[in-house]
């Protein structure tokens, strides 16, 4: 375990060398011109799109930094052949995936996390002044806690992204894995459409592919409740828990199978 | 001369161009301002008309899409209203950015009760489609049937647009009967039936109106009570010319001097007051 958080650490430090957090500099000139800008635009309506943007945002970079340092959490140890010195070390190998995967899920924590204060920073720029009585006719408080439920679901959509981004990067290389993980990712959002494949097409095998793939593949939409968290819709905790576990679940399993496939490489 | 000094001085000069390169591009650019391009009145163009397409294209950004989309609603709702004479007003994008709109986020509230203000309104101020209007608060009642304030506007196009005081009437009892509704809401619907088409009854709604929390409700209905205070001004004035009575012409209350008729010795809202136009003054192009 030891070795895993080493490795953890050291995906960290150097995602900070590699600039990966400059995107937050970007995020937050987005909110802050958006904010500037978009009261000017929308009829009233810039507490709502300033939710939306920042939660679409958040979502966007850690998408980003998600599946273009995740497929080369391994496959540029390998080209760089900077892993056989490492895996000459009492490291096991399933430990050097653990620790490529934690470390990455760290950058995103905090890359979140720092996003999320942004976020409330500037919805409370933007509702200070306004008056209680035209505040009450939101749908949701502009400092609305629930909010967090979102962001903990996107980190979670990101948690899984990550995961398939690692099992692609341990066999193929950077620029497969991309298209690989970015395919997944935009079948996984159309996930309830390979449910419903039997109202469009007839044949047997078609609908038992679509049935098969509609249960196999991650589906990435249950993350999403940014929708209803803006309007003041209820996510119950049921739905966090469930989804939370199906997270999880997918993630090891998508860990087990890489640590797998990487054991079985031949690095000689 | 050293490898080294050669270095700089190649670097120097490709800095120099660079910068050279960058002078000539901004005072071309700010050379051509000065002599532009015709102007041609493009028509408004969107390249995904389907919902359904672009609720899949977004990817699960369906939010922000839906404010991109309504962002443009609005933009193009202004640029027709206040496009220059010679241009022909359609508001030809107007239900289908607004329909895009809605698709994406269906609990947009203010696009649906926004929206089918602008869609209500009487050409040339809008497109004049309060079948559209309708239709597009039916869609917002699809995804919110609890939702009173919807009712409350559909009660109001039938009223205002429609004229038809019945379905007017029905809709504010059905709003009344929500939780949350306002109480004013239901001696509303009484009053509708009873005294429909009456601007004592019209005035009744709009005084409700504009006690709204949202500032674009209450704008409207300001605007409505100006025109019903209009109409009342123009009543009156008519009256007294056909009993032969010379009166100056008056100002409405927009500051703009009404239009007299020396045919029908008459006066009506002029085409450049921001009351115009008033129902039933002119028909929307289809």
């Amino acid at each position: 375990m030891n070795a895993a958080r080493c490795v953890a650490v050291a995906v960290f430090r150097e995602s900070v060398r590699d600039r990966v957090f400059y995107n937050l500099v970007i995020f937050a000139l987005l909110l802050v011109g958006a904010s500037i800008l978009i009261g000017q635009l929308t009829a009233g309506q810039d507490v709502k799109i300033i939710k939306d943007l920042g939660l679409a945002a958040t979502s966007l970079f850690g998408l980003f930094i998600a599946i273009f340092v995740g497929i080369n959490l391994v496959s540029k140890e390998v080209e760089r052949r900077s892993v056989y010195p490492l895996l000459a070390k009492p490291i096991r190998r399933s430990e050097f995936i653990a620790g490529k995967y934690a470390g990455l899920l760290l950058t995103l924590l905090v890359n979140t996390a720092v996003m999320t204060i942004a976020i409330y920073a500037v919805l409370f720029f933007l509702s200070r002044g306004v008056p209680e009585r035209i505040q009450h006719a939101w749908e949701a408080p502009a400092m609305d806690p629930a909010l967090l439920k979102a962001i903990a679901l996107i980190y979670l959509d990101l948690a899984v992204v990550t995961a398939v981004a690692l099992f692609f990067s341990t066999y193929s290389s950077p620029m497969l894995s991309a298209a690989f993980t970015l395919g997944v990712y935009v079948v996984g959002q159309f996930n309830a459409d390979l449910k419903r494949f039997d109202q469009i097409v007839d044949s047997p095998p078609a609908i038992f592919i679509a049935k098969a793939c509609y249960y196999v593949l991650p589906d990435f939409a249950k993350f999403d409740v940014k929708l209803a968290v803006v309007h003041g819709i209820p996510v119950s905790v049921a739905y966090m828990l469930s989804t939370t576990g199906y997270a999880a679940a997918y993630v090891a399993a998508l860990l087990f199978g890489a640590m797998v496939i990487f054991s079985r490489r031949d690095f000689k | 001369m050293s490898p080294s000094t050669s270095l700089r001085a190649g670097r120097a000069a490709a800095g120099l161009a660079a910068a050279a390169s960058l002078a000539g591009a901004v005072a071309l650019h700010a050379a051509q301002d000065r002599w532009p391009a015709p102007e041609v009145d493009r028509p408004a163009l969107l390249y995904a008309r389907s919902p359904a397409v672009v609720r899949r294209l977004v990817l699960g950004y369906d939010a922000v899409a839906a404010d991109v989309y309504w962002i443009r609603a609005l933009q193009h709702f202004g640029e027709e209203r206040l496009s220059p004479p010679g241009h022909l007003r359609t508001y030809a994008l107007l239900y289908p950015l607004l329909d895009l709109t809605t698709t994406l986020d269906p609990y947009f509230s203010t696009a649906y009760r926004f929206g089918s203000i602008f869609l209500g309104e009487p050409y040339p101020g809008g497109p004049g489609r309060p079948d559209l209007a309708v239709a597009l608060l039916q869609k917002g009642l699809a995804a919110q049937p609890d939702k009173w304030q919807y009712m409350q506007d559909l009660g109001f196009v039938y009223y205002w647009h429609l004229r038809d005081y019945q379905s007017a009437a029905a809709w504010f009892q059905r709003g009344s009967e929500l939780p949350g509704a306002p109480t004013w809401l239901r001696p509303l619907a009484a009053v509708t039936l009873a005294e429909g088409g009456h601007r004592t009854a019209s005035r009744a709604l709009f005084e409700q109106l504009v006690q709204s929390d949202e500032p674009w409700m209450r704008d409207s209905a300001r605007l409505r009570l100006a025109q019903l205070d209009a109409m009342d001004t123009i009543e009156a004035w008519n009256r007294l010319s056909t009993s032969g009575i010379a009166r100056p012409i008056p100002v409405d209350s927009s500051g703009t001097r009404f239009a007299y008729d020396p045919v029908a010795r008459e006066i009506t809202v002029a085409r450049d007051s921001k009351l115009f136009p008033l129902p039933g003054q002119i028909q929307a192009p289809r």
